[in-house]
């Protein structure tokens, strides 16, 4: 498998949280996100409670995928540190949030991976792995497949198509074969098979500048075609759009399809997706222990507004309930269509 | 509006101009456009790649834009789109060639 360097290695402007607020606030769109959420009824957003604690627990990937909004790869180094973990466990154990969603980076690559998931699924937490399947391809995590299966972890597994020409287009040469392989060994294991338990679930984004298909049209397509292709079967498909940040913001650049990309999100703003965005029932949690209304704001440095609960040391559902999500150009990702999230659609 | 070409991709964003000078019958082309490609007995990703086969018969490019991102959208992929632009063609390939018939009954008329 190849692996590009991260924009941050590059020493790219667009590695920096600011500089991509501020190419897509240049964007002269047809109305601003904050305009549409008003319309809707729905400006200021508030969080409904906190249902999912999102860890990324790390910008170290075995990949660099075209479209990577974390601009992860092999030469990031940020990792969540185990005071960070620590913290967040404790979190887990004092609150009521009953889900841990546990992301990267490839979040296997981080050295207290099990110790987190044994702790979780030890509080009776609902575990969620956002596995890129090749992870465990390498020699030093075959034993990822076997360990998610014992402690019935839900694995929500990237593949963007079912054919490997897109696939290695976006992902990198190779990664659709090494994605079937760790398919076949999850199924084998029970994953997605009828009655296991076992959930495995295919995140589907879209190889280029366009919306993803709607959600359970496209799971009929490719749960025929990979069983009838590879033998491999699966619970849900998920489809996520493709968010105008770091890397895929990128892609765009470079295609000169910028403006055009954010303004078919605009067009497509769908208020009962708004309703429903993924920031309302999601905090994200930064390698470093600040906290995000997202994965997405994450990336672009834009933590939650309530001031005095931005670390999760300072952890205070009362403060974070009452605060207003940070919104920008970028949150027409989530709301166009049938919508966008970490669960798939939500309209 | 000046312009030195028929064909501009920024127009495709302004079709529903058209509506400006009879906007009754654009508002009913929009209903039954709506319905036409709706989920029905057939589903909406094989009804946009016989658009796209169509857009090519048509030689639209605004179509052929247009239902190449639809295409994409209802998760069809590049093999299946170039397939569907074979059929049209074949199809256009094949109405010149079934007109030999015509040429063949003439040819026998004319001919001793």
């Amino acid at each position: 498998m190849t692996a590009l360097p991260t924009l941050r290695r590059q020493r790219h402007p667009l590695a920096a949280g600011a500089a991509q607020r501020r190419l897509l606030a240049e964007l002269p769109l047809s109305r601003s996100f904050e305009a549409a959420l008003t319309a809707s009824g729905l400006e200021p957003l508030r969080p409904m409670g906190t249902d999912v604690l999102q860890l990324n627990v790390g910008k170290r990937c075995n990949q660099t995928c075209g479209h990577c909004h974390v601009d992860a790869g092999p030469d990031r180094t940020e990792m969540m540190s185990t005071e960070v973990v620590d913290i967040c466990l404790r979190v887990l154990a004092s609150s009521g949030i009953g889900t841990l969603d546990i992301t990267g980076g490839a979040p296997e690559l981080h050295p207290e991976f099990r110790r987190i998931v044994e702790a979780a699924t030890r509080l009776g937490r609902r575990v969620i792995d956002r596995c890129n399947l090749t992870v465990t391809r390498l020699p030093n995590y075959r034993y990822v497949p076997g360990f998610l299966a014992e402690h019935r972890v839900r694995v929500v597994a990237s593949l963007p198509y079912y054919q490997s020409r897109q696939t290695d287009a976006q992902r990198g040469e190779g990664v659709f074969d090494a994605s079937i392989a760790a398919l076949r060994e999850l199924n084998a294991l029970g994953y997605g098979q009828p009655e296991s338990g076992l959930v495995l679930d295919l995140m589907a984004n879209p190889v280029g500048a366009f919306l993803p298909p709607e959600q359970s049209a496209a799971e009929r397509d490719w749960r025929r075609e990979l069983a009838r292709r590879h033998g491999v079967v699966f619970n849900s498909l998920l489809t996520i759009t493709n968010m105008p940040i770091s890397r895929f913001l990128d892609h765009l650049e470079r295609k000169g399809q910028t403006h055009a990309y954010l303004e078919k999100l605009v067009q497509a703003f769908n208020p009962a997706a708004a309703a429903g965005v993924m920031c309302r029932f999601t905090l994200s949690v930064g390698w470093d222990g600040t906290l995000y209304d997202c994965d997405f704001n994450q990336m672009l440095d834009l933590p939650v507004s309530s001031p005095s609960a931005r670390h999760i040391r300072d952890f205070d559902p009362a403060a974070l309930g009452a605060r207003a999500i940070a919104t920008g150009p970028h949150c027409f990702g989530c709301t166009a269509g049938a919508g966008s999230s970490c669960g798939g659609a939500v309209a | 509006m000046e312009s030195d070409h028929y064909y501009r991709d920024a127009d495709l964003a302004r079709f529903g101009d058209i509506g400006k000078g009879a906007p009754e019958l654009w508002e009913k082309f929009r209903a039954w456009y709506d319905a036409v490609f709706a989920e029905g007995a057939l589903s909406a990703r094989e009804k946009a790649l016989i658009a796209l086969a169509v857009s090519h018969s048509v030689q639209c490019p605004y179509c052929i834009d247009a239902y190449t991102t639809a295409c994409l959208e209802q998760g069809s992929n590049e093999e299946q789109m170039t397939e569907a632009v074979h059929v049209a063609a074949a199809i256009r390939g094949g109405a010149s060639l079934v007109h030999g018939v015509q040429m063949r009954n003439h040819l026998e008329r004319l001919g001793m």
